[in-house]
């Protein structure tokens, strides 16, 4: 076996073998899969609570109009009047009080609600709804037009988008291809720190017990950095397999076994649009109309050429310093630009895939990983794809020689807190 | 003899700092190779050189004859300055690991390793980890780690600091036997009386130049001054007495020679003692002959100026 191939080797079983690494593999998808259920019965016990509102309507338009829902119980009381109803809410303890004045129909309004409590956000827009639905029939009505007419007329239209090469889309799978390149793109992003801190810290520790000096006897430089790097990430992908496994396993098990419906609380949308069986069906059909097989191709090559570039800065901000704490000032550029990508990845590009930021920062080598992995579910012309991956892998390739410079000189230096100018004299060295 | 290392020229600059300036030697083969020098001298620059860590901006190194390239990573052997292993890896893995990464074989790493382990009562401590062993207990599995591919060149620096006295004479012993099996041993140490007791050859590097090299005997023959240590008897209430021999003896001397006051360890503590100095065209037998008429000569011992001194000299009047 050659040098490159031990140094992977030792790498990664030192990895591995290490006490927080374990615990951390084995005890994340826990905490996570506890934190989703925490969450989905926390959503569960505060709509189980079912609210009392009190009518007071002087106007007399509304009788018994609003109905009761899973979550709110309406009582009238108009005939009790403002000042007892008011009374009778605060000693029963309820929710609130709404109430609508005589003149309703000419002036909305002295429409009011009491209550210690400021209702949310949804309880009041359905209030609202409901009263402005059953006024501008009222007034329809009063011109004399007939309300099954105006149901009969109601058209309503879906338009579908189609590109010039006739494959269909719809406004869904938008939202599906943002999700798809959003979550591509944040788990580079989480890759990326959590693996590339990890390869930090592994040269930081060389050097700290001094053995870097007798490994590079041995072995080039260049050489103990890339099976550092190779370890490391076999590791990490040993990691996110098992935090994989176990999670999914975990959520498998722990659905069937409780009968909550994750899904379901995580997106409260999916309540009100998904339970359309029609509507899955064609989420379904997005999804597999999506060029799934390009998408992994070109996940695989930006999340690996990304994440050495990456790594390979990671590698030679620890060779830099002597302890973990000097390695705050060097962390602001790797941080910055993972942060920026994420930004623009999540306002620019879903919200004009093609444009001149979603173009540019695609470009950028330190941003294109992540912003390019969102924009590829939409569709980008080929010459951009060749262009993106040919200047992510010549600043790849210039960042691990340069990193490597770095690296040679930083790992003998010891005692000395480097500043970005000594370090750039470095590569002369 | 032939040279197993020659460094031929090596220039190497730091930025604006010299750190080697055009600096040459040659370590015989089978020798004991002294590089000494005070701190900051450049001996740790030229060292990394030779491992080749560090590449010379103008010069050559030829090992055997070869210049310096990668395959001969496995013939040379590096116990650096500043000791380091893994300290959560096993001693025995962690061995094996650093032998191979020489070149040897698995098997070979481990029979050999077995060996050497056996050899220096450290075979309880293969399965525990390096943070479990003293520091000392730690050099030694450096000590392995540094001689295990059996290079042809083994570079110490500094191999003795951190061991007890019984282990550093244990690890001398070691370093002869090294020798005596063929190997080269570079040398680096502030320690003068191991160099005294070890080195065939020694050069003194100073300010990133070579200021003195060579064959130690050589050297310490270049560096004798003619300068005696005399011991006269003195007998009491006598012209032999020490109050008269003081007084008239010294400025006698002193006339010829430089003669200073002296205290060294006799067996007669009320001797007359003093350094006599003689000129070059003078010969011992000649101030033998002046003294033997003066008095008993209890003890007449030239002075053979030691690593230490030539060290210190050396280095203050460059």
């Amino acid at each position: 076996m050659g040098a490159l191939g031990l140094i992977i080797r030792r790498e990664y079983k030192a990895r591995v073998t290490n006490r927080s690494f374990i615990i951390m593999t084995f005890l994340s998808p826990l905490i996570v899969v506890g934190m989703i259920f925490l969450i989905t019965y926390l959503t569960q016990v505060n709509e189980a609570g079912k609210r009392t509102i009190v009518v007071v309507d002087e106007s007399g338009l509304f009788y018994k109009d609003f109905e009761s829902t899973e979550s709110i119980d309406y009582v009238d009381l108009s005939p009790a009047g403002l000042t007892v109803a008011k009374d009778q809410v605060e000693d029963n303890n309820y929710f609130g009080l709404l109430y609508i004045p005589a003149n309703i129909k000419i002036n909305t309004s002295g429409v009011r609600f009491y209550g210690n409590e400021v209702p949310g956000f949804a309880t009041l827009e359905s209030i609202e709804n409901q009263i402005s639905a059953k006024l501008t029939n009222e007034k329809l009505l009063d011109r004399g037009v007939d309300l099954d007419m105006i149901d009969e007329s109601t058209t309503s239209v879906s338009v579908s988008i189609e590109d010039f090469e006739g494959e269909r889309t719809s406004k869904i799978s938008n939202w599906i291809k943002a999700g798809f390149g959003g979550g591509a793109g944040y788990l580079l992003m989480m890759f990326i720190i959590i693996y590339g801190n990890m390869v930090m810290r592994s040269v930081i520790e060389e050097k700290t017990n001094r053995i870097i000096e007798v490994i590079i006897s041995s072995v080039k430089p260049f050489k103990l950095m890339m099976g550092k790097i190779l370890g490391t990430t076999l590791a990490g992908i040993t990691q996110f397999m098992i935090w994989l496994i176990i999670g999914g396993g975990l959520l498998i098990c722990l659905t069937l076994y409780l009968g909550l419906d994750p899904e379901t609380a995580k997106t409260p949308v999916g309540n009100m649009a998904a339970t359309d069986l029609d509507k899955i069906e064609l989420i379904l059909l997005d999804i597999l109309r999506l060029p799934l097989l390009k998408l992994a191709g070109f996940f695989l090559i930006y999340f690996i050429g990304g994440y050495f570039l990456y790594s390979s800065i990671y590698a030679a901000i620890g060779a830099a310093v002597d302890s973990e704490t000097d390695t705050q000032q060097f962390m602001l550029p790797i941080i910055m630009p993972l942060m920026l990508a994420i930004y623009v990845g999540f306002f620019a590009v879903i919200d004009n895939p093609d444009g001149s930021v979603a173009t540019t920062f695609s470009m950028i080598p330190l941003t294109s990983p992540i912003v390019m992995l969102m924009r590829i579910p939409f569709g980008v012309p080929w010459w951009q794809l060749v262009l993106s991956i040919g200047i992510l892998v010549g600043s790849f390739l210039f960042t691990v020689w340069f990193g490597s410079k770095i690296y040679r000189v930083g790992i003998l230096m010891y005692g000395k807190k480097p500043t970005y100018k000594e370090i750039l004299k470095w590569i002369r060295y | 003899m032939t040279n197993l290392l020659v460094a031929d020229n090596i220039h190497k600059k730091y930025g604006n700092y010299t750190a080697l300036n055009n600096l040459s030697i040659s370590i015989p083969k089978g020798s004991i190779f002294g590089l000494l020098g005070p701190n900051g001298a450049g001996k740790t620059t030229l060292i990394r050189i030779i491992n080749q860590i560090t590449i010379p901006d103008s010069g050559n190194v030829l090992l055997d004859g070869e210049p310096l390239n990668a395959k001969h990573i496995a013939n040379i052997g590096y116990m650096p300055e500043e000791r380091g292993l893994y300290k959560s890896m096993k001693v025995g893995e962690q061995v094996i690991y650093l032998a191979r990464l020489k070149g040897l074989s698995k098997a070979e790493a481990k029979e050999r390793s077995l060996y050497w382990f056996e050899r220096l009562g450290m075979l309880s401590w293969w399965n525990k980890k390096i943070q479990e062993l003293s520091k000392g207990q730690a050099q030694k599995v450096q000590f392995i780690v540094t001689v295990l591919h059996q290079p042809k060149l083994l570079i110490f620096d500094e191999p003795f600091s951190g061991f007890d006295p019984i282990n550093a004479s244990l690890i001398k012993d070691e370093i002869l036997k090294l020798r005596d099996d063929g190997a080269t041993i570079l040398f680096s140490t502030h320690r003068m009386e191991s160099v005294e007791q070890m080195c065939d050859h020694i050069a003194l590097i100073n300010k990133s130049n070579k200021i003195l090299d060579g064959k130690l005997s050589d050297i310490k023959c270049d560096y004798r001054t003619q300068t005696y240590e005399v011991g006269i008897e003195t007998i009491d209430d006598s012209r032999s007495s020490l109050e008269n021999l003081e007084k008239i003896l010294l400025p006698e001397m002193a006339a010829h020679w430089e003669v200073t006051p002296a205290n060294f360890k006799t067996i007669n503590e009320n001797d007359l003692k003093m350094i006599v100095k003689i000129p070059q065209e003078l010969k011992s037998k000649d101030l033998l002959l002046y003294l033997s008429n003066k008095g008993s000569i209890n003890h007449f011992v030239e002075v053979i100026p030691t690593v230490n001194d030539i060290f210190i000299q050396t280095i203050n009047a460059d």
